[in-house]
């Protein structure tokens, strides 16, 4: 053996399973992003390895808008009884209910935007100093430059000018108090890196990912479920296609894709001759040109 | 969840590997452009990008498509046309996924391209065809060697604009393999190509026959992925320890370098307790060895007591554990270097203080000339020599990546301001341990610019070297006493003021004189610290402990006398009455009479006590230091 064996994916592997570990060694109350998506899977997934045969030392930590998918709620119950993680859960309607957020209105209303508030008040609850996230820098322009370790002020905001230089391995996690850090262990993988690898580990992932028969409508080009949380206009009208969901977030803004794909292979296959990016079906970035990077500042995941 | 076993996916990209390239060019070199070429001619940009950089295009009144917005992503790059920060950027052929860290090529990003070059395996140098070799081409070529990127390749761009001429690349090539030569490059490749056009980028050019190479694409492709990584010596620094229970304990970490497998025999630094590998155990199985790069738990035969920032490696194969270091140290902060301030230094999984005694000289970049300078500002880079409080384990750069390499951390804003590349262990200037183990440094209460402020003058140190009875202690009085008489805070240092106390235990054999102008250096620090003009008056014999102390401070506040005078003179002055008793056979070892004087190299000031009466001498030094 003389030859630097690693493929692709294992390189991605060993430097997520690095940083999470890095992140258990330097914080003291880190928190790992949950939201039943691909990529937070993933996450939990190579935490999974990180830490084995111990325990992830460290909580979950889902913000629920109240606008997912059912299949995406039970597939976290479900993950997290298996495997007796620890589960903190934010609540959007909590913060509505309690003033801190103000309900949007109209047909284009989302949560989305509100989730931010929620996100800081619990990680300022629990105390968090360092929130991993499944980020990864290909999905949008603005992340193309976001660092693993990228610092957050005390009001939890990143300011893209003023980031530390991160070289070779050697992270640095170190912080004044009230400080904390967003931690990105997927920061160099892509969407297909992320399907290759699930596919290669035979990964549990919700079904919404895979082919299905749903009642949907258009908006602007997009293909949005129909659900409880999202006002259908009476010139929209409801169909019935076969579906799936490149990304799962609030129900009010992914958009599903049409689409065969009943396998991962055939997820493969699509995501390979895909046209579009996948958040190109998510209805938050589309609001302006910069919209993902002026909600980053504001503290986004 | 991944409790079953693999899915039998023989799928193509289970043979895929991963190529990490820097790319660097002044802001009109086109390397935005190029990245956009790679990208788009690689079909690695979906339509909603397209059509976001389409309007974006249009909306600022541009004819053709603008590839290079692609890779200008933030609000102010694209207001200013300029690339700030490195970024990363990713596309994949069927045989290899590429990840590009594209950065700046402006004079005050230094820092972004060592960031970027820190992790790459290969660095795409953009030099544009119609310009020549600039001064950015040289820097971006000294850097990527200085970081030791195994792969180089000249990307001589805008061919399009010297209509495809052999002659103007022929030009470039040798230029560059001129300047080369100043530097220790590896493998250099160099293709014509145009990225606005797009020849040779992705698509062999038909402009360019007289090319017979690969397309910068296909050497992307073919080039061998080796990551500069070390597979004989096995460094593992221990990044966290996982205890589940009573029953196991493991070791986890990435292995830097080197293989491992059950049954080795193995060392933990620093307790050097030695015991042999057990399991290497990963959540899908354990596995019957491990090499570098591997994220991997170890579990040992026997129970030994390992944390993290410890390094376990082989016993007849250890790294050099050292508290002094000479490297190369590139600086990344506004807020400048300063000798003898407490930094952090993070290197593998260890956090220690650390000082910057020496700055030995700065890099100019440019004509890779060396100069003296006393402080290293943003994008500098120095050779230096560092202490830090505590031995690390390394290896020198050149050999090993991982183990010789570390960041540099400001402790008041936790800002990461150096990367440090190791040359070595520094030659042990100072005969013991400058610093007791488990002493942390403590930033002085009261810094001493403060003291200095309030006193109204600079803190300095004087040092007066000579052999005996060459009118050193003289002169230091007498200019103590017009300091004194000037206002401002002194302090004499000589042989009886440190010889009956804090060295009274000292003789005069060379590693006693030795230790003495050890702790006279150290005093002096101390005193120069509050703040005080400290003359010192020592015989000091030899160079290399007046290096040592020399080292102790900044180039400008230490002052280096040399008194001489002739032995007739001396013989006759003769103070203490040292050359009568050797004269007469009572002692011997007497520095310039029977053993020597080591003069100074290039001492500040040479004071000749034969041709000049002390007070023209002390007015000299007074003159020239405080004048």
């Amino acid at each position: 053996m003389s030859h630097y064996q690693h493929s692709h994916l294992d390189e991605l592997e060993n430097e997520g399973i690095y940083v999470m570990r890095e992140v258990a060694a330097q914080f003291e109350r880190p928190v790992l992003l949950f939201s039943g998506g691909k990529d937070s899977i993933v996450m939990f997934y190579l935490a999974l390895k990180a830490f084995h045969p111990g325990r992830i030392p460290f909580p979950l930590m889902h913000v629920d808008t109240g606008h997912n998918f059912p299949e995406t709620i039970a597939f976290r119950d479900q993950l997290v009884s298996k495997y007796k993680a620890e589960l903190i859960i934010g609540s959007v309607q909590e913060s509505i209910d309690s003033g801190r957020v103000k309900e949007e209105t109209g047909p284009d209303a989302s949560r989305n935007a509100l989730q931010t508030v929620t996100l800081l008040d619990t990680l300022k609850k629990h105390q968090v100093d360092a929130a991993l996230g499944g980020g990864r820098r290909d999905e949008e322009k603005a992340r193309a430059k976001e660092r693993f370790f990228s610092h957050r002020d005390s009001f939890g905001q990143w300011d893209p000018k003023n980031q530390r230089p991160e070289l070779w391995n050697i992270f640095n996690g170190r912080k004044n108090m009230g400080e904390s850090f967003r931690v990105f262990p997927l920061s160099n993988w892509t969407e297909m890196d992320v399907w290759q690898y699930i596919a290669r580990e035979d990964i549990d992932i919700p079904n919404l990912y895979f082919a299905h028969e749903r009642k949907v409508f258009n908006r602007r080009g997009v293909w949005l479920a129909d659900t409880d949380f999202v006002n259908r206009m009476d010139e929209e009208e409801l169909v019935s296609k076969v579906v799936r969901f490149r990304t799962i977030g609030d129900a009010t803004c992914t958009g599903a894709v049409l689409s065969e794909a009943k396998s991962m292979d055939d997820i493969i296959q699509e995501v390979a001759s895909a046209r579009q990016t996948e958040r190109g079906n998510r209805h938050d970035d589309k609001r302006s040109e910069t919209a993902m990077e002026d909600r980053k500042r504001q503290g986004y995941f | 969840m991944g409790d079953k076993n693999r899915t039998n996916t023989a799928s193509d990209y289970e043979k895929m590997d991963m190529l990490r390239f820097t790319t660097a060019g002044s802001v009109d070199d086109g390397k935005s452009t190029l990245i956009g070429r790679l990208l788009y001619d690689s079909k690695s940009i979906f339509e909603d990008q397209m059509e976001a950089i389409e309007k974006t295009s249009r909306s600022s009144g541009e004819e053709e498509v603008n590839l290079a917005l692609l890779t200008d992503g933030l609000k102010a790059e694209r207001e200013q046309k300029i690339t700030i920060d490195v970024a990363y950027r990713y596309f994949a052929t069927p045989r290899r996924k590429f990840i590009i860290a594209d950065t700046p090529g402006h004079t005050q990003y230094t820092r972004n391209m060592v960031t970027g070059a820190s992790t790459a395996d290969l660095a795409i140098i953009l030099v544009d065809a119609s310009k020549g070799l600039l001064t950015q081409s040289r820097r971006h070529a000294f850097i990527s060697t200085l970081l030791r990127i195994p792969h180089l390749v000249v990307a001589v761009n805008k061919m399009d604009l010297v209509e495809y001429d052999e002659q103007a690349f022929n030009a470039i090539k040798e230029e560059f393999r001129n300047f080369a030569k100043k530097l220790d490059v590896g493998e250099v490749t160099f293709i014509p190509i145009s990225a606005l056009k797009g020849d040779n980028v992705v698509d062999k050019s038909e402009n360019m026959s007289w090319y017979q190479g690969s397309t910068l694409l296909y050497h992307l492709e073919q080039v061998e992925v080796d990551r500069g990584y070390n597979a004989i010596d096995f460094r593992l620094p221990v990044q966290y320890v996982i205890r589940p229970h009573q029953d196991f304990r493991g070791f986890s970490g990435r292995i830097a370098s080197g293989r491992i497998k059950p049954g080795d025999e193995v060392m933990v630094l620093p307790s050097k307790t030695t015991t042999k590998v057990k399991d290497i155990v990963t959540r899908d199985h354990n596995l019957s060895q491990a090499q570098y790069g591997d994220s991997v738990t170890l579990t040992m035969e026997d129970e030994v007591d390992i944390s993290r920032g410890d390094m376990i490696v082989r016993r007849n194969n250890v790294p050099t554990q050292s508290q002094h270091i000479d490297a190369y140290l590139c600086w990344m902060n506004e807020e400048a270097l300063e000798l003898g301030k407490n930094y952090l230094l993070q290197h593998t999984s260890q956090v220690v203080s650390m000082q910057v005694e020496t700055i030995h000289y700065r890099m100019n970049v440019d004509t890779l000339s060396q100069e003296d300078t006393p402080r290293l500002a943003l994008n500098e880079i120095g050779r230096v020599q560092i202490t830090t409080s505590k031995a690390l384990f390394i290896d020198p750069y050149k050999i090993n990546k991982i183990t010789g390499s570390f960041i540099v951390i400001d402790p008041a804003s936790n800002v990461t301001v150096g990367a440090g590349i190791i040359r070595k262990q520094a030659e042990a200037q100072l005969t013991k341990q400058t610093v007791s183990p488990n002493v942390v440094w403590e930033p002085w209460n009261i810094p001493r610019e403060q003291r200095e402020a309030r006193n109204g003058h600079p803190a300095k140190v004087l040092w007066f070297t000579g052999p005996s009875g060459s009118g050193k202690t003289t002169i230091a009085q007498a200019l103590e006493q017009k300091l004194w008489a000037a206002s401002k805070q002194t302090i004499l240092l000589d042989g009886d003021q440190v010889r009956h106390g804090l060295c009274g235990d000292l003789g005069f054999s060379p590693e006693e004189r030795t230790e003495n102008i050890r702790r006279v250096g150290h005093l002096a620090k101390l005193f120069y610290e509050h703040g005080n003009i400290v003359l010192c008056s020592f015989v000091s014999p030899y160079a290399k402990d007046r290096d040592a102390v020399k080292a102790l401070f900044s180039e400008a506040d230490f002052v280096e006398l040399y008194v001489q005078s002739s032995i007739e003179t001396r013989l006759q002055r003769d103070p203490k009455g040292l050359y009568a008793k050797a004269k007469s056979g009572e002692i011997t070892g007497i520095h310039g009479y029977d053993l020597a004087f080591e003069e100074p190299s290039s001492p500040d000031f040479v004071l000749n006590t034969d041709e000049n009466n002390p007070q023209e001498l002390v007015q000299k030094v007074f003159e020239g230091i405080f004048g």
